[in-house]
């Protein structure tokens, strides 16, 4: 298999290059050599271990933006069953870097929308490489309101660098469709569950992720700018990005640790595209057990707990003290 | 421009907009038709060019001093000040940015709330002032505007919201993207109640204060000639690789798009936003 290793895996990689060579070299002669096979194995799990317990932001968002990282319909073909695409804004277009539809979760009716990139160069220009423009906001907005007319929880998947930043979609005012969205979404009367499975891009992300539950995957980021954006305007230089993903703290961890965030799922070893069957099987998991909770609640009381939630966000202090 | 200027290739021709603030001195120059105007006059036409009319960026305090009623007016939220939560360092320290904006400014953050009246109707008013690090959003600002929705919701009055920002603060980081969020579910909460909420998008309106309660007004309306937009226009520049169209995301284009309801000149903006809310309230002509 070949994992498409970052930089920063390279060791990795140069000991899983290694085990392949053998396991060639085995095939066509006699010596056993599955021993060696076995500690080398070992050896590349206890240095994938190591180096995968003390990355770096910037590393992480690497992986949060790995090419082979399971998008949203990875896991909506693993977690859900009868799904049924749902497509367009029925105003303008239809926009695929938005997907949506509804679906069951163990047999629950359930709404999803999610953002969606693509794997190879024709598939990534068709899905506008995840960044939506307003009809995938409104697209998504029409399918929101419609699953708060048939009481069907929601479950939104965020992986988007960011909104695109296009002529076309200022045209249509992209300013508009994202603001609605977060407006519409502090109200709707149905049980929301955000997940951020890759890229969390600024107000492209938050523009499906307001909820009662938002939850990260280990290894997906969450930020207000991208690292490089950031380094480009505080730094002046984009070389900077390292420092920048460093001090927006974009981490699953780090966003944990400061409240704005209520859950982060483990990955596999490696991240996620190294076992995405596991991976989606985890995520399942806690959609079940949060849905189920949140069902149970009254849904005036999920309203004021979701105003609350969002009124507690920042940090100030008052000069009088 | 001198000779020298005009041999530099203007795409590398640096804008020297910020040297035209010189407070002390008794003229001023407009920037976009080069008249030396006498400063007294500028400031008694609300900082418009008297020859070009070309709307100049106005401070919070002007803005809200000469679109109130001078009594009764009550200020908002003004002890409330940021709190450096990530110890936040670039090539400066955020501590250190918001120290010297506090300095130039003399104002706490970058927004200023006041309840008042407008022509006798009352209302609330939040005004950016965008010298204060750009106008820039973090925990403060959100914080402001929510307790402005909350003061309109206690007395049931109107809301107007001036903006002027370059939209979230990156210092505060994801806190500062969630004040979109939190802004947009006060004002969720407010239209609910059928409160008139008056948005006032000024030179400039970008990111995330665009994409969340400035685009959100029942009536929205531009200042003439004003920036406004979601992604930065350089940033789009550098996306599609092609230059962009003459006049684009300025208040002109945004009307003629659907995103705004009326352009509205600054030295009318009192007596038209009075009217409007006066109707919409059910109250008497004002």
């Amino acid at each position: 298999m070949n994992l498409n290793f970052l930089e920063f895996e390279r060791p990795i990689a140069e000991l899983e290059a290694k085990i392949e060579e053998l396991r060639y070299v085995g095939n066509d002669n006699e010596i056993n050599i599955s021993n060696e096979i076995a500690r080398l194995e070992a050896r590349s799990k206890v240095l994938t271990k190591t180096i995968f317990s003390s990355l770096t932001a910037w590393q992480t968002a690497q992986l949060a933006r790995h090419p082979q990282r399971p998008y949203t319909l990875d896991y909506v073909s693993r977690i859900f069953t009868g799904f049924e695409e749902l497509h367009g804004d029925r105003t303008c277009a239809d926009d695929l870097s938005i997907v949506g539809g509804v679906a069951r979760l163990e047999g629950k009716p359930v709404m999803i929308v999610g953002q969606q990139k693509g794997r190879d160069t024709k598939e990534r220009a068709k899905r506008n490489f995840g960044m939506p423009r307003p009809e995938g906001y409104r697209k998504a907005l029409r399918l929101m309101r419609m699953a708060e007319r048939f009481k069907l929880p929601l479950l939104t998947f965020i992986d988007t660098p960011g909104a695109y930043p296009g002529i076309d979609a200022e045209e249509r005012n992209q300013s508009e469709a994202i603001a609605s969205n977060l407006f519409v979404m502090s109200e709707l009367r149905i049980p929301i569950i955000c997940t951020v499975i890759g890229e969390g891009g600024s107000g492209g992300a938050l523009a499906i992720g307001v909820g009662d539950h938002v939850q990260m995957l280990q290894y997906s980021t969450y930020s207000v700018i991208s690292p490089e954006g950031c380094a480009s305007i505080l730094w002046k230089s984009a070389e900077k990005a390292p420092e920048a993903a460093e001090a927006l703290g974009i981490t699953s961890a780090k966003l944990k640790e400061l409240g704005l965030v209520d859950h982060v799922i483990e990955e596999p070893l490696g991240g996620s595209h190294r076992d995405p069957d596991t991976m989606a099987e985890r995520l399942k998991t806690v959609l079940v057990s949060e849905l189920d909770r949140l069902s149970q609640m009254d849904i005036d009381k999920l309203l004021e707990a979701r105003y609350a939630r969002l009124m507690r966000h920042g940090h100030f202090a008052s000069a009088r003290k | 421009m001198s000779w020298f200027g005009k041999l530099i290739p203007s795409k590398i021709r640096t804008e020297t907009r910020r040297k035209k603030s010189i407070p002390e001195g008794l003229w001023t120059k407009c920037e976009t038709c080069g008249a030396v105007l006498y400063r007294a006059e500028v400031e008694r036409n609300l900082d418009v060019c008297p020859k070009c009319a070309t709307h100049m960026r106005i401070g919070a305090r002007k803005r809200l001093d000469s679109f109130l009623d001078p009594e009764p007016r009550e200020e908002i939220a003004a002890d409330l000040i940021a709190v450096d939560e990530l110890k936040f360092r670039d090539s400066r320290k955020y501590r250190d940015r918001l120290a010297a904006a506090k300095k130039e400014t003399g104002e706490k953050d970058a927004l200023i709330v006041m309840k008042g009246q407008v022509k006798g109707v009352p209302v609330v008013v939040c005004a950016f002032e965008f010298s204060f690090m750009g106008g820039s959003m973090g925990a403060v600002v959100g914080e402001k505007f929510v307790r402005a929705v909350n003061t309109c919701l206690e007395h049931q009055i109107p809301l107007v919201c001036f903006s002027a920002s370059g939209g979230a603060r990156m210092q505060e980081a994801l806190f500062s993207l969630m004040q979109m969020a939190k802004t947009s579910a006060a004002l969720a909460r407010m239209s609910r109640q059928s409160i008139p909420y008056v948005s006032v998008l000024t030179d400039p309106t970008m990111g995330g204060v665009s994409a969340s309660f400035a685009m959100l007004g029942d009536i929205n309306i531009a200042e003439p000639g004003a920036l406004i937009g979601f992604a930065g226009p350089r940033v789009i520049e550098q996306t599609v690789r092609q230059t962009l169209p003459e006049g684009f995301q300025r208040s002109e284009f945004l009307l003629e798009h659907g995103a705004i309801d009326m352009i509205v000149d600054r030295r009318e903006m009192r007596d038209r936003i009075a009217s409007v809310l006066a109707i919409m309230t059910g109250r008497h002509a004002p």
